[in-house]
Formats: structure tokens, C-alpha cells, sequence
């Protein structure tokens, strides 16, 4: 009886001093050596890829923003999005999905009323936007909440109320959402798509140049 | 070219480089857990363990192992949040509650990586990267040792001895998988994925004001929790979220990573004991069982049922436009086929049908192709089984690798597969029964249902993915779905380790002309139709109640 104590107790010690010295390794060193070299090498995208616009931050190119205004390109919804509940001292964003399913009398009101406001808001007196037009990705949430991109169909769709609002000629933004298409990575992995940062910082300094 | 054609075209791309690393990896690591020289570092490290690893254990004494570390590990783990209120570089996070402790810790030293909590809210730079990352090397370094014991055991004879738990456990860390982790690290850190200890800072917004943004030791996680297919998420988005998971090129990567171990361990097993084929039979198996179910799911996701995603013209919901349909279904079925469980797309928002082929994919028990280790032994299980009924039906004693299976192996290979579907099927009755957990659902009727039997479906099979919509931050959902994680484990691994010291203490019968051929077609069919059957008759009642009604009504 108490032989096994013993040895269940000499166990356990070992137990923990292997995890201690694993934590050393892989959850000290390991993270460190990887911290020096990707802010040795590849400084910016380590600290998330920032954008600055006339020498100040505005975002990164990863991370999707909300609430621009209709002078400019609109991102996809974000009804997962959160807030920090359980430490209020930070305003956090909480990355996340709405996770309703297909099925969800919820989800089904959300689709229709973003579909109405994609064709309301543009709708231009020339340019009559039909339902049939709007794309997937204008009217639903993304997984993280914070999806930077857009599809080229839901840019495309924009194009007549960016330009009228900036008072562009539609063909100028046509070619301005045209250069900030990207293609699938190496022309088959993933999806086509315009980063929505990138493509309003672009606006915003074509429509200053104008 | 089309979406569908694109995502067939990034299905193959990523057979061919698990098929290029099929043949090194697989040798190299049967080289890392035969090899009699040590490393330096791991001879440290064995000083530091105080133990011998040169001293060969019997079944009893490497269990003893597995669980003195795993329990010692849920430990820590749990003082770690318990603790973070007021250890250092923990950015003013609060101390985790114990319900949600437990789970975590239960959660991460099983392999699971469920997560009841917000990483981004929750856990600062300590108990994310020297807590949960480290468990998530040690937990899958565990369940590969398991699995060598296991192929230890088919491979010798005459001996109940089945290698040392430590020695197996330590290699698994520093030949396997550090090296592979730093490699993806800095491969996901140069494509976008953050890597800094800047805590929570302000950035600009395009429009004025700032959000706050958390740093930390993202890509080195990243890379382990695919790895080590562990799928704890650094943020709550999991490898949706933008760093995790930047670019289209990182997630086909990422799909590689949770894969490349589990199906090169095949060839493991093959040359550990001396017939690569038999190695191949069971690849061809896994591999399967994975491109079938991709295919349902690009066939049912692009065909995107129901009414909400008929409305939208697409199943873009819960997905991100970089992936697009097509990547977010070879994830979803790889991460669920494996004990992965991170999500690049959330699986609540999928069609019917698409859900239920995650759910399924959980309870076909996690071996096309599997964890890492638990992947392997979970296949050869259900090979002694194919073995058994094949052995049934033209009345003779069956064999496997030249090791008989008699009524104490099949004892304990039946005992294993009982274990998760128990778990599963009792707790989700009682969850269903009881009346407060239903208040946790954010869907009603079907989809509600199968919210929670994801849930146990995904703790008892050490996933990790959920139906999200789920509120499992209760003190009911963390204490039984902690519970249902740790029985799930180590209660199949008791079962495994037993088995692999009866088979190692047997002499091998001769092959004969009555032997079944296991390393032929006709044996991997043989074994696809096994497990199809065994777990479609165990869950198809719980899955008609769910995503079947849900798909089949829309």
C-alpha cells in the first residue's frame, strides 16, 4: 500500500518535471526563436500587416473595418462580430460568425434585408441594380467577422454609386477595382477577390487627384 | 475557371504534396522511434525527467505513463488560468473561472482543443503560448507514442514490452514536431500570420478613431495546432480569422499540416512492422473515406440547400471570400476527419447535409486519416474488427500482421469502440432531457439537436470543432463535456496499450494459404465497409434526428 503511494508520487514527479521542461522548450524557446526570426524577416506582416495613409495607421490589410461611408466601397456584413464582455477595461473586438444555420428564420430575415439595401443603396438614377445581381458574399457574414475582401461581382455592383458619389467617371473605378483584383494564387487556389482597404485608400486618393 | 473546378484542382494539389511527403515522413519517423542513439537536448531532458530511457516498459508501466503526464499536464494547465489574474504578461485578463478551467485543461492535454472561451478576451501571452501551445506538442507527442506501442506490439513477439514512454514521447517533441512547427511557423509568419508580443494595442481606423487589436504569438500556435492537429484557436474565429489564416495559399497549407502526419504515420506502421504494403492498405482506407467525403461536401455545399443560402445565391455564410466554397469544404471535412477540430469556415452555417458530413466524419471515429497517433491506432482497431468478421464469416480464427485475434483482443478492440459512442449518445439524452442545457441552443428544432450532439460528438472524439451557435460556457457543458473529453482519450487508450501487450507477448502464427490478405484492395474494402456500417448503426437514429431531418427538409 504505501509502496504504491510512493511510486504513484514518484510518477507524478516525473510527470512534471518532463512538462516543465517541455514548457521550456516549446513554450519559451520555441516561441521566442520563431519571434526573432519573423520580426527579423518579415517585420511588417509579424506585427499584421498596418497600411498607413498620409504617415498615419489606418488598419491592416488583413483585418476588415466596418462602417465606411457610401462614398465608398462597402464590405460584406459582419453579424458575428462581437464585444468584449469579460474584460471591459479593452474595447476588443471579438472575432466570429453569426452560426445560424441555413434553416434559421434569422438568418433568412438578415439575407433579405441586406439584399434590399445592396440594391437600394446602388441603385444609381442610370444604373438599376437587380436583386438577381447581388452576389453571395454581399449578403452574408464571413467566418471571422473581419474578412478584408470582397467578391470582383460585389465591387463591380458598387462601381456606379462610388463613381457618382466621387464624381468619377464609372470607367475610372471600373479600372480602379480592376488593378486591385486579385486572382486565385497561382491561378487555382481560392477565390478571386478586392481587398476593401486597399481599394478605398486608392479611392480616396484618385478622388483627391481628380 | 469555375469555382468547382478550382476547388477539384486544389484537392489534387494537395494529394500530390502529402503524396511527395507520404514516403519521407513515414520512414523518417519509424527511423525517429526505432533509433538507439539520443540527442543531446533529449538526454537534458531525460536528466531532467529523471528517467531512464533506455529502460523498455510493459503495457501497465507505459500506461502509467500516458496518464501520470496527461493528469499532471490538466494540472498545470488548470492553475495556469486559475492563476492569470496575477501572473505576469497576462495583459490584465482575469483568472478563468473553474468550470471553464477544467474544461480547457481537460480540453487541451486530451488533444481536443474545445474552446468554451473567447481567445481573444480570455487568455493572455502566458496561458496561451506556455500553457495551451505546449500541450498542444505534448498531447499529440502522447498519442503518437501510444500508436507506436500499439505497432510495437503487432511488430514483436514473444515479449510484453513495448518501448519506453518517455523516451517515445520526448522524440515525438523534438525530431517530429518542433522542427516541423518552426518550419510552418515561419512559413505562415511570411504570408501574413502575426508573431509578436505587443499585447493589446490601438491601430487607426480609415475612418478615424482606433480598434484594438490583440498581439501575441500567433504563427508559432498556428503551426502546432494543425500539426499536432490540435485546433485550439489563438482568437475566437479560429484559422477564419485573417492572422491565423491569411491568405488562400496558407490555407490549403494548413490543410496539408493537420494532414501530412496522420496519413505518413501509415507508412510508419508499414515499415515498423516490415511490410510497407500493409501500410498502403490502410492508407488507401483513410484516404478513401477523406476524398469521398470531400466530394459530398463540394457537392452539397456548392449546391447550397436551403433557404437561406438560396436566398443569398451562395453558401457564403459563416465563410471567408479568400477560400471560397470550395477550400472551406476540403477544410471542414479535413479537420473533422482528423482530431483537428479548427474551423477556416463555420460549420453551423453549412447546408444540412454538409453539417451532418462533419458530424459524421467525428463519428466515424476520427481515422480517415485521424490525430496524430490516435488516427493510426483508432484504424488499426477497426482493422482487427474487419479482421474478425471477415475471420466469422468463412469460420476461422482471424489474424492480423501474424498475430491471432482471440477473445481477449477482440474484448478489448470491441471495449474501445464502445467508449466514445456511449459517451456521445448518454450524454446528449441527458442533455436533451434535462431542461436548462436546451436554453444553450441558438438554433430551434433540428438544427438545434444537432448543435448538441455535435457537441459530445465533438468532445468524446477529442475534435474540438463546434456548431458554434452552441453558448457551451456553462457550468453544465463545461463539466461534461470536460468529462466526455477525458474519458474519451484515455479510455480507448487503456484499451490500445492493453491490446498492443497481448499482441507483442504472442508468437506469430505462420502465413498459410487461409491467411487473410489484408494487404490487398479487396481487405481496404473489406474495412471501408466495416466502419460505414458499424457507425452508421450506431449513430443513425441521433443523425436522422438531426442534420438529416434539416437536410432533407430543405
Amino acid at each position: 500500500m504505501n509502496n504504491s503511494v510512493v511510486n504513484t508520487g514518484r510518477l507524478l514527479g516525473a510527470g512534471l518535471r518532463a512538462l516543465l521542461v517541455l514548457t521550456l522548450l516549446t513554450g519559451v524557446l520555441y516561441p521566442l526563436a520563431v519571434t526573432g526570426v519573423a520580426q527579423a524577416l518579415f517585420n511588417n506582416k509579424a506585427n499584421g500587416s498596418e497600411i498607413k495613409l498620409d504617415g498615419k495607421v489606418v488598419g491592416s490589410s488583413l483585418i476588415g473595418q466596418q462602417h465606411y461611408g457610401l462614398d465608398y466601397f462597402q464590405p460584406r456584413p459582419a453579424n458575428g462580430l462581437g464585444e468584449n464582455t469579460v474584460n471591459t477595461q479593452y474595447k476588443l473586438i471579438l472575432s466570429g460568425a453569426t452560426n445560424r444555420s441555413a434553416d434559421n428564420p434569422q438568418l433568412v430575415t438578415w439575407v433579405k434585408q441586406a439584399k434590399a439595401k445592396v440594391v437600394a443603396e446602388n441603385s444609381t438614377a442610370d444604373y438599376k441594380v437587380r436583386p438577381s445581381q447581388v452576389p453571395a458574399d454581399a449578403v452574408t457574414s464571413s467566418g471571422s467577422g473581419l474578412d478584408p475582401d470582397i467578391s470582383p461581382a460585389y465591387a463591380e455592383l458598387q462601381v456606379h454609386r462610388v463613381a457618382e458619389r466621387n464624381h468619377l467617371s464609372v470607367a475610372r473605378v471600373e479600372k480602379l477595382v480592376e488593378d486591385h483584383t486579385q486572382g486565385r494564387t497561382l491561378g487555382f487556389i481560392g477565390e478571386p477577390r478586392v481587398n476593401v482597404l486597399e481599394l478605398n485608400i486608392a479611392l480616396r486618393e484618385l478622388a483627391k487627384g481628380r | 475557371m469555375g469555382p468547382v473546378l478550382a476547388g477539384v484542382l486544389q484537392l489534387l494539389a494537395l494529394i500530390a504534396a502529402l503524396a511527395l511527403a507520404y514516403v519521407p515522413l513515414g520512414t523518417y519517423m519509424a527511423r525517429v522511434y526505432s533509433a538507439d542513439r539520443h540527442w543531446r537536448v533529449e538526454r537534458w531532458i531525460y536528466k531532467g525527467i529523471g528517467a531512464d530511457p533506455d529502460t523498455e516498459m510493459r503495457w501497465p508501466a507505459y500506461l502509467r505513463g500516458v496518464l501520470a503526464f496527461s493528469a499532471v499536464s490538466v494540472l498545470f494547465l488548470y492553475l495556469l488560468q486559475r492563476l492569470q489574474g496575477v501572473l505576469p504578461l497576462s495583459l490584465g485578463f482575469k483568472s478563468i473561472d473553474p468550470d471553464q478551467a477544467f474544461n480547457t485543461a481537460a480540453s487541451f492535454v486530451t488533444n481536443t482543443n474545445w474552446q468554451s472561451y473567447y481567445g481573444e478576451q480570455a487568455m493572455g501571452h502566458v496561458v496561451q503560448t506556455a500553457g495551451l501551445a505546449v500541450q498542444n506538442f505534448v498531447s499529440a507527442a502522447v498519442g503518437m507514442a501510444v500508436a507506436v506501442a500499439l505497432v510495437r506490439g503487432f511488430a514483436r513477439s514473444r515479449t510484453g514490452e513495448l518501448g519506453n514512454f518517455w523516451s517515445d514521447m520526448v522524440r515525438g517533441v523534438t525530431r517530429i514536431l518542433l522542427p516541423g512547427a518552426f518550419v510552418a511557423a515561419i512559413v505562415l509568419v511570411a504570408c501574413g500570420a502575426i508573431q509578436n508580443f505587443s499585447g493589446i494595442h490601438e491601430v487607426g481606423q480609415f475612418f478615424g478613431g482606433s480598434q484594438q487589436w490583440n498581439g501575441g504569438a500567433v504563427a508559432s500556435q498556428e503551426a502546432i495546432k494543425e500539426l499536432g492537429t490540435n485546433g485550439g484557436g489563438y482568437f475566437n474565429a479560429n484559422s477564419a480569422h485573417p492572422f491565423e489564416n491569411p491568405t488562400p495559399f496558407t490555407n490549403l497549407f494548413e490543410i496539408f499540416l493537420l494532414l501530412v502526419i496522420p496519413f505518413a504515420l501509415t507508412r510508419t506502421f508499414g515499415v515498423m512492422v516490415g511490410s510497407v504494403k500493409q501500410g498502403y492498405a490502410i492508407l488507401a482506407t483513410m484516404a478513401t473515406i477523406w476524398v469521398g467525403f470531400v466530394g459530398l461536401m463540394m457537392w452539397t455545399e456548392f449546391a447550397h440547400h436551403g433557404p437561406a443560402l438560396q436566398l443569398a445565391g451562395g453558401a457564403m455564410e459563416g465563410k471567408e471570400v479568400r477560400f471560397g466554397v470550395g477550400s472551406s469544404s476540403i477544410f471542414a471535412v479535413s479537420t473533422t476527419l482528423t482530431s483537428t477540430g479548427a474551423v477556416d469556415s463555420f460549420h453551423s452555417s453549412f447546408t444540412g447535409l454538409g453539417g451532418g458530413i462533419t458530424l459524421l466524419g467525428m463519428m466515424l471515429g476520427e481515422i480517415a486519416p485521424g490525430g496524430t497517433g490516435s488516427g493510426l491506432y483508432g484504424m488499426l482497431i477497426m482493422a482487427i474488427i474487419a479482421v474478425f468478421i471477415a475471420g466469422l464469416m468463412v469460420g476461422r480464427t482471424p489474424e492480423y500482421l501474424g498475430k491471432k485475434i482471440g477473445t481477449r483482443e477482440i474484448k478489448l478492440a470491441a471495449c474501445y469502440i464502445l467508449v466514445t459512442p456511449a459517451l456521445v449518445l448518454v450524454f446528449t439524452a441527458f442533455a436533451m432531457a434535462l431542461p436548462t442545457p436546451a436554453h444553450s441552443m441558438t438554433n430551434s428544432g433540428a438544427h438545434g439537436f444537432s448543435e448538441i450532439l455535435y457537441a459530445y460528438t465533438s468532445a468524446a472524439n477529442n475534435n474540438g470543432s463546434a456548431f458554434a451557435g452552441l453558448n457551451a460556457d456553462t457550468q453544465w457543458f463545461n463539466s461534461t463535456l470536460g468529462l466526455a473529453m477525458i474519458f474519451g482519450r484515455f479510455l480507448p487508450m487503456v484499451f490500445v496499450l492493453a491490446l498492443a501487450g497481448s499482441l507483442g507477448e504472442q508468437k506469430p502464427v505462420p502465413e498459410t494459404a487461409g491467411t487473410l490478405r489484408t494487404e490487398k484492395p479487396l481487405f481496404t474494402g473489406l474495412l471501408v465497409g466495416a466502419i460505414l456500417i458499424i457507425t452508421g448503426l450506431t449513430y443513425f437514429p441521433a443523425l436522422a434526428l438531426g442534420p438529416l431531418a434539416e437536410g432533407l427538409a430543405s
